[in-house]
């Protein structure tokens, strides 16, 4: 069993089709109990007050948007070194839920920081990174709208999407040189000595395992309709002909 | 290289619009800012490198879309593709060209618009460095954008939003390095990030623009 062989759109829908449910209702399973887990058996924080349980939708949000475009980049690569098909198709489904979870990430971010900063908005290093990013994803889908041919985009895109990952990192660092922030630093690193409290640090775990197993039910599904779609045009093209 | 550079100059010159244009909006970005923030010195002195820099920015935006799109008009592209000349070798031209005919005529003027933003004397220094280092970069960038939508019909709109998040560095460093600058901090290492973003985009992005050209001509 090696990837390559699912580079076969045919055999990629008979691998994942069963496999679907189970991984969408683990999904549903993980999230309903992080989250429930989260909100209602966690204690309030000691400044905070409850408006600290938004850190179970806001965290794990923040790093799929992130994990989601590093994913994007190894499809992009596999499918411009390999002519890897669904490999292509995939990081194309992915595109839109890197933009829905960079704005969930941005949206909870900003009620959490209302009450606690006192403002929705700051130009902070981490938040203005999210936005630049935002910005990223919102020029790779317009990309591969605006293609009409399916393997000139697919190509295209990866190019994009590797010069700018390359940027993107770039606008990171270039953005911490520019203004010092507000926002914390990161707080669920492994190497780092104090981390959150486990009774917060257990249930984000489920949510994060939650969101990662959403993520990939969602790219999945999402990818069978890219693949009978493309299947669907060429019956067009055909019956046309 | 030197005849198709020597080429692409001498259609931007002679068909008019490109060389000009940028200038004319650069000047009318200025004139505009003035009147939405209004007409404090002060006020102005403080924002005068960030908008100098943005409005070159955007400046340098406005005639990228005819880097390629002429050439992919009338046929000469598939021609300069087909060339003993690599096709990255082109590409870098191509941005070395539009620099010349954007990039440079804009860094020239920026200390003649300072004036009219009532700029800090010891900023036009900076300004005048940081945008000679800053704008090739500019144009490389969007010579790959370019080359990215150089297939599309109506590519303009497109290949700013495909465009001004990777000026996003670029505009950073110069703008800090001007403001820090103007305020006598050194601005040595903005000004070194902002050269090696330069150098840096000039050493890969030939590679990408030429794999983005080969794609659209195939």
């Amino acid at each position: 069993m090696s990837i390559w062989e699912y580079a076969n759109p045919k055999k990629f829908i008979a691998t994942t089709t069963p496999v679907l449910p189970w991984v969408m209702w683990a999904a549903a399973v993980t999230l309903v109990v992080g989250l429930v887990w989260g909100f209602f058996f966690t204690p309030d924080d000691y400044r905070q007050g409850s408006t600290v349980k938004i850190f179970y939708l806001h965290v794990p949000a923040a790093m799929m948007a992130i994990n989601i475009w590093v994913m994007m980049l190894v499809t992009s690569l596999i499918w411009l070194i390999r002519r890897h098909h669904v490999s292509a198709l995939a990081a194309k489904a992915a595109g839109p839920i890197g933009i829905v979870m960079t704005l969930i990430a941005l949206f909870t971010g900003a009620v959490w920081g209302q009450p606690i900063w006192g403002t929705w908005w700051v130009w902070d290093p981490r938040l203005t990174s999210f936005l630049i990013l935002f910005l990223f994803y919102l020029g790779y889908m317009a990309l591969w709208t605006a293609i009409e041919d399916d393997d000139t985009a697919a190509d295209l895109t990866s190019v994009l999407c590797i010069v700018g990952s390359v940027f993107a990192v770039l606008s990171r660092y270039a953005v911490n040189f520019w203004n010092q922030g507000l926002h914390q630093g990161a707080s669920l690193s492994l190497d780092a000595e104090e981390n959150v409290a486990d009774v917060f640090w257990y249930p984000a775990l489920v949510c994060i395992a939650g969101f990662i197993l959403l993520f990939v039910a969602l790219v999945i599904l999402r990818t069978h309709t890219e693949i009978r779609l493309r299947r669907a045009r060429a019956l067009e093209t055909r019956m046309r002909a | 290289m030197i005849a198709l550079l020597k080429r692409d100059l001498a259609l931007a010159v002679r068909a008019g619009g490109g060389f000009g244009l940028g200038l004319a909006f650069f000047l009318i970005v200025i004139v505009l800012v003035p009147f939405g923030v209004g007409p404090q010195a002060e006020l102005l002195t403080r924002i005068a490198p960030g908008i100098l820099w943005v409005a070159a920015l955007l400046a340098a935006l406005l005639s990228l879309d005819r880097i390629f799109a002429l050439d992919h008009e009338d046929g000469s592209l598939p021609l300069l593709a087909t060339s003993p000349l690599p096709l990255e070798a082109v590409a870098l031209v191509k941005g070395v060209a539009h620099w010349i005919t954007t990039g440079l005529p804009l860094t020239l003027a920026a200390p003649a618009l300072g004036f009219l933003l009532n700029l800090q004397p010891s900023a036009y220094g900076f300004l005048l460095i940081t945008l000679l280092v800053g704008t090739p970069a500019l144009s490389m960038i969007g010579t790959f954008g370019a080359a990215l939508t150089v297939g599309l019909r109506r590519g303009g709109l497109l290949l700013s939003l495909l465009v001004l998040p990777l000026y996003i560095p670029t505009l950073i460093f110069g703008a800090e390095a001007v403001r820090r600058g103007a305020d006598g901090f050194s601005a040595t290492n903005a000004l070194v990030l902002q050269g090696g973003i330069t150098l840096g985009v000039f050493a890969f992005l030939p590679f990408a623009t030429a794999a983005a050209l080969r794609v659209n001509l195939r």
